[in-house]
């Protein structure tokens, strides 16, 4: 994992102070709140309904035992107990007192972590893969680029004002597992005829103009990676709409030039500006690269997990639906839900945490990962430690097995905290969940997305859930939209909207309704819902959702 | 035509807490809307609004919300006002865990 070298610590420690600056002059009342607001931004310091919002960034989603055990720690004694992990692979606590926030991100700081740029008009946390570095079809781990991306973006003196936020993804694989055709410009790592370089992808994003990402480089030699993406950012700072933040981003700018203007700018740019890098950036990427070496990977028998699989019905379901394929064929990697029935999507609480960091420091070579979908990945696990994970996790309400299952929802924090919410999130995604364990059918609907937002700028990714559903205000009361067959893949798609929105006692008995449709009309058990809605296109699961309008339209 | 002024309370967050806050009559501020002035005449509201936004180390940005008359005072119309008056609905946190 990356180490901070002395000046991103020095970097990081002065922020801080002059945050703490901030914070004084503006509870003394020498910073009115309007001049207060782009500060407090800058460290991620949101105001929502209930209260202050503090948003930490994970850099790539990549943490240590003793960063979480941190998290948990501020969570404990500045909030309440618990913290929320978003799609962006951050963490959001939703109490803080607005004089305590230094001091959080003071003991933030010492365990190299920061809230910075994780708001405002600026290049936002840099997500990636979440089993980057563990995943048996990748190419190359993409951190050491996400962190050289990370390093360049924070603080760029040209990108701190930007139209809009500006979001970049990265993956290494050929699974896409970080939903890069939904990011303002994407980053997969590719190899051609032995070479290894890298496709770009630029004006993707969601929100209420959803588009998918278009390939705007096919093969961009590696070290050409800073320059190219700092030509794109550079292109979009002045192209951009300023003048309407629903055009500003660059989905809309890429969309008004073309992909073949925008590329021809891209192009000029990057000619201009390439021979202003030195080659500086790729000594300091081969650092990086130091960083993220593999770890020393423990050998032995295997055959315990296999004993204990076949002898434990409950563990054998939970390994069958929580691990994945590790490279290392003696490891895997575990998925952690946090999404148990009925709980908050992505909320871990504070023993939660410090229960995930011990497992991660005894047997997972002291990395942890938070995945977009609001889930914590153990990357490295040698199989005979998995029963012991596994009754741990069972200690703390962490072992529910339903990873890429219907109850492993993606839910935005909604109106129950977020100021911009136009209806609540969350108990919509506690009901489905709790409604499927009821009926204990979810491993036999097998995958299934769901993803819910709370308003159209899609935090929650609805737009791409196999199922997606938005909370809308309609006249006053909450009302659920349903948009079927979007994908996050690699295959990525922007689902269809299915009709009239429901209330918010209908949504339930619709979402039910569909997925017990689905499992009525898909050709056998091994076709996915996704499959089936692509077999048989959107009228079928139309009639499912609104019987009386398919049986007048036969009558 | 001008829409028809319907009645309002002032309210925004705390400076301090972050909590959701109501402007009363007597210019302080309260965490519970029933003790808020119900504002009924639109110029009125205006210079209000002028005066609860001139506490700026008191409350972050004040707003007018729609409300009501209620049995024991003000009340919200909107849901997301009302949600304001309560906390969260996936825990029992907020102010529906004060009283």
């Amino acid at each position: 994992m990356y180490k901070y070298n002395d000046f991103d610590e020095a970097f990081v420690r002065e922020r801080v102070s002059q945050f703490k600056a901030q914070v004084d002059r503006r509870i003394d009342g020498s910073l009115t709140e309007d001049e207060f607001k782009p500060f407090r931004l800058m460290n991620g310091l949101y105001l929502q309904l209930h209260a202050y919002m503090l948003r930490v960034a994970i850099p790539y989603g990549t943490l240590n035992g003793g960063q979480m055990r941190q998290l948990a720690y501020v969570a404990e004694t500045f909030d309440k107990g618990y913290g929320h992990f978003t799609t962006r692979q951050n963490i959001q606590y939703n109490w803080p007192k607005l004089a305590d926030v230094p001091v959080i991100l003071e003991k933030l700081a010492d365990v190299e972590m920061h809230a910075i740029q994780t708001s405002g008009n600026t290049i936002r946390n840099v997500t990636a893969d979440h089993f980057a570095g563990a995943a048996g079809d990748e190419i190359a781990d993409p951190r050491p680029i996400a962190e050289l991306l990370r390093q360049w973006s924070t603080d760029h003196p040209e990108f701190q004002a930007l139209p809009r936020k500006f979001k970049i993804a990265v993956s290494g694989a050929t699974n896409d597992r970080a939903v890069l055709r939904a990011h303002d410009v994407a980053v997969q790592v590719v190899e051609q005829d032995g070479q290894r370089g890298y496709r770009i992808f630029v004006g993707g994003g969601l929100g209420r103009t959803p588009m998918i990402g278009k390939v705007l480089r096919d093969f961009l030699p590696e070290a050409d990676l800073l320059p190219y993406v700092e030509a794109v950012v550079s292109v979009w700072n002045l192209l951009g709409r300023r003048d309407n933040k629903y055009k500003a981003r660059i989905k809309i700018t890429v969309h008004e030039h073309g992909i073949e203007e925008i590329s021809r700018l891209v192009e000029d740019r990057f000619a201009e500006i390439r021979p202003t890098f030195s080659g500086v950036d790729q000594v300091i990427l081969r650092e990086i690269e130091a960083h993220f070496a593999n770890p020393t990977y423990k050998t032995g028998s295997t055959d315990g997990f296999d004993a204990y699989k076949a002898a434990n019905p409950a563990f054998r379901s939970w390994a069958d639906t929580n691990l994945a394929a590790h490279k290392n064929p003696d490891y895997a990697i575990v998925s952690i839900s946090l999404k148990a029935h009925g709980a908050t999507p992505g909320d871990a609480s504070a023993d939660q945490m410090r229960m995930m960091a011990e497992l991660a420091e005894k047997y997972g070579h002291n990395e942890l990962r938070i995945s977009h979908e609001q889930n914590v990945i153990l990357p490295y696990v040698h199989k005979s430690d998995l029963p012991e994970i596994y009754n741990a996790l069972r200690g703390v309400a962490l072992a529910t097995a339903n990873i890429g299952l219907i109850s492993d929802i993606i839910a935005c924090p909604g109106m129950d905290y977020c100021a911009l919410a136009t209806a609540r999130s969350i108990p919509i995604a506690q009901e489905i969940a709790t409604r499927f364990d009821e009926l204990k059918l979810e491993h036999e609907v097998g995958p299934l997305k769901i993803k819910i937002s709370g308003c159209i700028n899609a935090c929650g990714h609805h737009h791409v859930g196999h199922i997606g559903i938005l909370g809308l205000d309609r006249a006053g009361v909450e009302n659920y939209q349903i948009t079927l067959g979007g994908d996050h893949t690699e295959n990525a798609a922007i689902g269809e909207r299915a009709g009239p929105g429901f209330s918010a006692d209908e949504i339930i008995p619709a979402i039910e309704r569909l997925v017990l449709g689905y499992l009525d009309i898909r050709r056998d058990a091994d076709e996915t819902f996704i499959q089936a809605y692509r077999r048989l296109g959107a009228q079928p699961f139309k009639n499912i959702l609104y019987p009386e309008k398919a049986a007048q339209n036969a009558a | 035509m001008a829409r028809e002024f319907t009645p309002k309370v002032i309210t925004t967050n705390h400076l301090l807490s972050g909590d959701a806050v109501w402007f009363t009559v007597d210019s302080t501020w309260t965490g519970d809307i029933s003790e808020a002035e119900l504002l009924e005449d639109e110029a009125h509201a205006d210079l209000r609004l002028l005066e609860a936004n001139a506490q700026r180390d008191q409350v972050t940005g004040a707003y007018l919300a729609d409300a009501k008359d209620g049995e024991n005072g003000p009340e919200p119309v909107h849901f997301r006002e009302a949600f304001r008056t309560r906390g969260p609905s996936n825990y029992n946190h907020g102010k529906q865990a004060e009283v």
